[in-house]
């Protein structure tokens, strides 16, 4: 442990001050900026979600009016989904990690990658300009015509928000695909990728495919908004079950670009803590592929009720059902990984342990509601708020603080307090499902979203998952004080603290701005753990 | 690594992170067609909403139709095809290092779009005249008044989007222009042209789209 020391030459102190960080082209100094940027807007989000859930914990709407509410939810799905679950995971870690895993020295356009970070901040600011100037009202969905023609709220401002920021996205697809193809050192074929990269891979094809859609979408509701041209409003001749099609062929997608990266990382911590190869890896990369190209054609079940002929709705509704296929081969392949596997019970395998059991529930949830019949009982009731935030914060954010805790020691060079972190994860873990699973049932029963007062007879299954929420809010905080605490007192971590393969634990920690000193060479598959590792120090 | 990787090490255009100018322009023209499969699903977005209306209300569609000025719809047309094999000579110049050729190239590509911009806008003036704009002050025969309406917000979309990935294509244009004037673009090094060349003939194919789908419905055999 003594040796340890940290390199005297990282991507951290290769210049100080604050241009070096704003105009950094360096791919691992824009992953910090998102970090910053996501957590920002995570909190924001976040704090909407306090006050929804303080106004549910009783049956009357007295804390905030109806309207007030109505703004309530909408900020807090256009905060969450558009500026922190979307690009939380291929911004984040994925830029850190891409280049590093394949063995290059960054993305293929480090400038765009700069560039990316700023559309995603101009956009976040236009979303903060609409909420700080009296929010908007019409749920994240932007349904027509209330959105171009009823609602007097700060439509455009928001839809512009999310319009520049879907640039971003498309920009950072399009960087982590050419870099994928061009970019992979010596020997890195495509079948020795680590998972996450497949994984990101897949999720960049929905990012550049179904983005642009979401852009014209919002395009044609601002245009039919400000000079009243037609093609949503039936006054004006459109139809707005077509705005639906249309915005549903990015969202239903979108779901899988908030839930794949995290399965992505789920298969890097699981290889690294149970010693084990992935079992599988090609039905696991595959698996990706086919989600993503699944998750483009089931757009039609969010529209089971909305005037959608009967043949449409069948076959949508199988197309949902073979989504299965691919997620589950995933959760039995981990969990045939896991079997005789070495495992260790370190922070970032409780979370790929959440997250399976947490996305399995989400998962499942998800076919009943892609059974018509089903679908139309529980529609815009809790049993959807419960099942998609099964999968998106029991999916995704559990994948994300996993992994942000798996590769924190290679990002910043240090540890972390490991029984806090464990602690947290508990808590986290018992917080999420307070709040969500009584959610379950509230919709089971009848509970309808959107709304800020309910019977009394729901009372205790919101007060239940109200409580919850303050919990998971406490296991939320704890991480960022943890964190910040370790990247100045943190215990020195070394090139490999896991004992992990994969090219960025043969890197020092924190890595040069190059990456490595000289290209490496692959002659291995991924996961090796046939042999002993060296330099495990944990 | 590619074999004129050594011969390349040194070359001022080779970015830090490539190992050589092959592998450099690889991942510009992939990163091209990645950007142009996005933009075919921006555009698509609107042709899908042009088809299902088109398919709804395909008398109202024909009538305002008919109010498009063909003659300028054609001429233009062939002005956009023009731009684009002077961007191909441009291109083919390029690769032989033919730099005053180049520069004449792409000056010849530039006044077209230009042209096509001028005699589109003289179109939009024509529909601002004619009430033909969407909105309160639109006007057109009662029968089909919604139906009209909603053609010309679709007309004024696409061809407005696609006028404003023109004039971004000018300004492309001007950067190469810039790019080949002071030296940046050499025979070694030629890939900004190629890849801006094919973002001018994406453009142009969304027109060759455009043109029959707005300005030639029913005009078979009637």
């Amino acid at each position: 442990m003594a040796t340890v020391i940290l390199p005297p030459r990282h991507y951290l102190n290769d210049g100080y001050g604050i241009t070096s960080w704003l105009l950094t082209r360096d791919h691992k100094r824009i992953a910090l900026l998102y970090l910053a940027a996501v957590t920002f807007f995570f909190f924001v989000g976040g704090a909407f979600a306090v006050l929804i859930r303080v106004e549910l914990a009783t049956p009357a709407g007295d804390l905030v009016s109806d309207e007030t509410y109505n703004k309530l939810f909408t900020m807090h799905g256009v905060m969450m989904v558009f500026f922190f679950l979307v690009p939380v995971i291929p911004a984040v870690l994925g830029n850190f990690l891409v280049p590093i895993m394949i063995g290059a020295k960054d993305l293929a356009f480090p400038k765009l990658n700069l560039a990316s970070w700023y559309i995603y901040i101009i956009g976040g600011l236009f979303t903060l300009y609409a909420l700080v100037t009296g929010g908007v009202d019409t749920g994240w969905t932007f349904y027509a015509p209330f959105s171009t023609v009823a609602s007097t709220t700060k439509v455009i401002p928001t839809a512009l928000g999310i319009f520049i920021t879907g640039f971003s996205s498309i920009l950072t697809g399009l960087n982590f695909i050419v870099t994928i193809h061009r970019m992979r050192a010596p020997g890195m074929t495509w079948f020795r990728m680590p998972l996450f990269l497949w994984s990101t891979y897949a999720t960049s094809l929905i990012m550049v495919l179904g983005t642009p859609v979401l852009a014209i979408t919002i395009l044609l509701v601002a245009v039919e908004r400000i000079f009243r041209f037609g093609f949503f409003d039936p006054t004006l001749g459109g139809d707005p079950v077509l705005f639906q099609h249309l915005f549903w062929f990015y969202s239903h997608p979108a779901v899988y670009i908030m839930v794949l990266p995290a399965m992505g990382v789920v298969s890097e911590l699981v290889a690294a803590f149970c010693r084990k190869p992935v079992f599988g890896y090609s039905f696991v990369a595959f698996a990706s592929v086919g989600i993503a190209v699944l998750g483009f054609l089931v757009w039609g079940h969010h529209m089971f009720v909305a005037g959608e002929s009967v043949y449409a709705a069948l076959v949508f509704s199988i197309l949902s059902f073979l989504v299965a296929i691919p997620s589950a081969v995933k959760v039995f392949n981990w969990t045939a990984t896991m079997y005789k596997g070495a495992i260790s019970w370190d922070t970032p395998m409780l979370y790929a342990i959440g997250f399976i059991g947490l996305f399995t529930i989400g998962g499942l949830t998800g076919l009943f509601l892609a059974a018509v019949g089903l679908d139309v009982h529980v529609t815009d009731t809790y049993f959807i708020i419960a099942h998609f935030h099964y999968i998106m914060v029991g999916g995704t954010i559990m994948g994300y603080l996993g992994g942000l805790h798996y590769w924190w020691p290679k990002i910043s060079g240090r540890l972390y307090n490991e029984m806090l972190a464990r602690i947290s994860a508990g808590i986290i873990f018992i917080g999420f499902n307070l709040t969500f699973f009584p959610q379950f049932i509230l919709g089971y029963l009848g509970m309808p979203r959107r709304y800020h007062a309910y019977p009394p007879d729901f009372q205790v299954l919101n007060v239940l998952s109200s409580a919850g929420a303050s919990i998971l809010g406490v296991g939320y905080l704890i991480p960022m004080i943890y964190l910040m605490w370790s990247l100045r007192y943190g215990r020195l971590a070394g090139a490999n603290p896991w004992g992990a393969v994969g090219l960025e634990w043969t890197t020092t920690s924190p890595p040069p701005t190059e990456n490595f000193t000289e290209t490496p060479v692959v002659t291995w598959e991924a996961y090796d753990y046939g042999a002993p590792v060296e330099g495990h120090v944990a | 690594m590619l074999p004129e990787a050594a011969h390349h090490a040194h070359h001022p255009a080779l970015a830090h992170q490539f190992d050589s100018l092959g592998q450099q322009k690889e991942a510009a023209t992939l990163g091209m067609w990645v950007f142009l499969l996005t933009e075919v699903l921006f555009f698509g977005g609107m042709f899908l909403t042009y088809a299902i209306y088109r398919a709804w209300y395909p008398e109202a569609f024909a009538a305002a139709s008919h109010e498009l000025d063909v003659t300028l719809g054609t001429i233009n047309t062939v002005v956009l095809i023009t731009s684009s094999l002077t961007m191909a000579l441009a291109v083919h110049a390029a690769q032989l290092g033919q730099r005053k050729l180049v520069l004449w190239f792409l000056v010849a590509t530039m006044v077209l779009g230009a042209a096509f911009l001028g005699i589109k806008s003289v179109e939009y003036y024509h529909k601002f005249e004619e009430h033909h704009v969407p909105g309160p002050g639109f006007q057109f025969e009662r029968e089909y008044f919604r139906h009209a309406q909603l053609f010309f917000s679709l007309y004024f979309i696409m061809t407005g989007l696609h006028a404003l990935h023109m004039v971004i294509g000018i300004g492309i244009m001007l950067v190469m222009f810039w790019w080949t004037w002071r030296g940046t673009i050499t025979r070694d090094y030629y890939s900004p042209i190629e890849i801006s060349g094919l973002y001018w003939h994406f453009v142009d194919i969304v027109w060759i789209f455009l043109f029959p789908l707005l300005y030639l419905i029913g005009r078979h055999g009637s």
